[in-house]
């Protein structure tokens, strides 16, 4: 039995401060995929059916590759931001929610260089 | 990770029925959870019937009348029995409520009646509360002020006064909190709706001088951000007040004090 007052776990280590970075990030970037998912969804419509070349042509465009790079990293971010949330609402085991919240962060990063990665190359014409 | 299923002590059986109608009458059926720490037996449903003829109309008067004709062992906090001690919460039919003020004819057929969930029983319907009114004493729920103590009243324009509508009315039944999923997951940091609703409380007081600080203290990922907006405190609460806005007011300051 723990001899701790209900006050000192309540207080626990005290407020870390933080969190409505966090938010704000979160919401920001839920509106800017809103905008942008419309662009994706705009973009693989207008190439149905388009083959290889008509595509590398299409993001050649810097309009339309910054978009769609910007989508990613949005994308990665809202993704990574909102992982963390659930992870943290239900790991409750200190070892592997630290685990978890680096594997999320590495899997994010991962996915948005992957993604930037065929962007680029696609776009510059390799 | 979260638990799914029961603990095996937490597995609750059939209990005993009491009080069967044996004449005539507006025979109502209550189904109560019963457990002891006197003993090791598990949880267990007890049926009771009451005749509502010889009754309240609440399913407190219900309880009253079980624990004074029927069965003295039934234990549950009470006082006030008009919704303003805010003793009496339990989760009846399904939903977090206090029994003073939920009618037995808004129930049909038999009335369920469970502790709060997901707070730790001391005995039958009685949570531990330990707990939240820790939280609660952590958010310091008092005026604090600077400013040296006026010789009359600390005073506030009516319109700073209307801000505390829908905030002071609170009476700590803690029916929000014990309904929030994320209150049940990490009641140990997450404040919860009741005292993230008194923490809004304090701080929109235009009396108050420690804004700021009060904000910083709330300010954490698990403290008050804890709250997905799930909703289940406004409808849960018996008051009619709404813990989810006056918690959506606060991330609002988070956000307005730093853009």
């Amino acid at each position: 039995m723990a001899m701790r007052t209900p006050l000192k776990t309540a207080r626990h280590l005290g407020s870390a401060k933080e969190g409505a970075d966090h938010f704000w990030k979160q919401r920001i970037t839920a509106v800017a995929n809103l905008f942008l998912g419309l662009f994706l969804v705009w973009l693989i419509a207008s190439l149905i059916g388009a083959d290889h070349a008509t595509v590398k042509a299409k993001l050649a465009d810097p309009l339309i590759a910054l978009a769609l790079l910007a989508l990613i990293i949005s994308g990665t971010i809202h993704m990574r931001l909102g992982m963390q949330t659930i992870i943290e609402d239900y790991v409750h085991t200190e070892a592997s929610k630290i685990v978890l919240l680096m594997l999320n962060t590495f899997f994010a990063a991962f996915v948005a260089l992957a993604s930037i990665f065929a962007i680029l190359k696609l776009s510059f014409g390799a | 990770m979260v638990q799914l299923t029961l603990p095996k002590n937490s597995k609750i059986s059939q209990g005993k029925t009491w009080n069967r109608p044996d004449r005539e009458g507006d025979w109502k059926e209550l189904k109560v959870y019963r457990w002891s720490p006197d003993d090791d037996d598990n949880p267990r449903i007890d049926t009771y019937f009451v005749d509502q003829k010889q009754c309240g109309p609440m399913v407190l008067d219900a309880l009253l009348k079980i624990k004074n004709e029927i069965d003295p062992t039934l234990t549950f906090r009470r006082s006030c029995r008009e919704g303003i001690c805010g003793s009496c919460s339990m989760n009846i039919d399904g939903t977090n409520t206090l029994a003073c003020l939920k009618g037995m004819d808004e129930v049909s057929g038999a009335v369920k009646i469970y502790p709060l969930p997901h707070m730790e029983v001391i005995k039958d319907l009685v949570p531990d509360m330990s707990n939240f009114y820790a939280q609660h004493r952590s958010i310091e729920p008092w005026l604090k002020t600077d400013t040296a103590t006026p010789p009359g009243e600390w005073k506030q324009s009516r319109d700073d006064r209307e801000k505390l509508d829908g905030l002071y009315e609170c009476i700590l039944c803690a029916c929000c909190s014990a309904s929030c999923p994320s209150y049940w997951w990490n009641s140990d940091r997450y404040l919860g709706p009741a005292i993230l609703l008194q923490a809004y409380r304090w701080v929109i007081d235009s009396r108050d001088e420690a804004t700021g600080e009060r904000l910083d203290n709330l300010e954490d990922p698990f403290r008050l951000y804890r709250c997905h907006t799930i909703m289940n405190c406004a409808k849960a609460c018996p008051k009619g007040l709404s813990p989810a806005k006056a918690i959506a007011e606060l991330k609002k300051l988070m956000v307005e004090r730093r853009v």
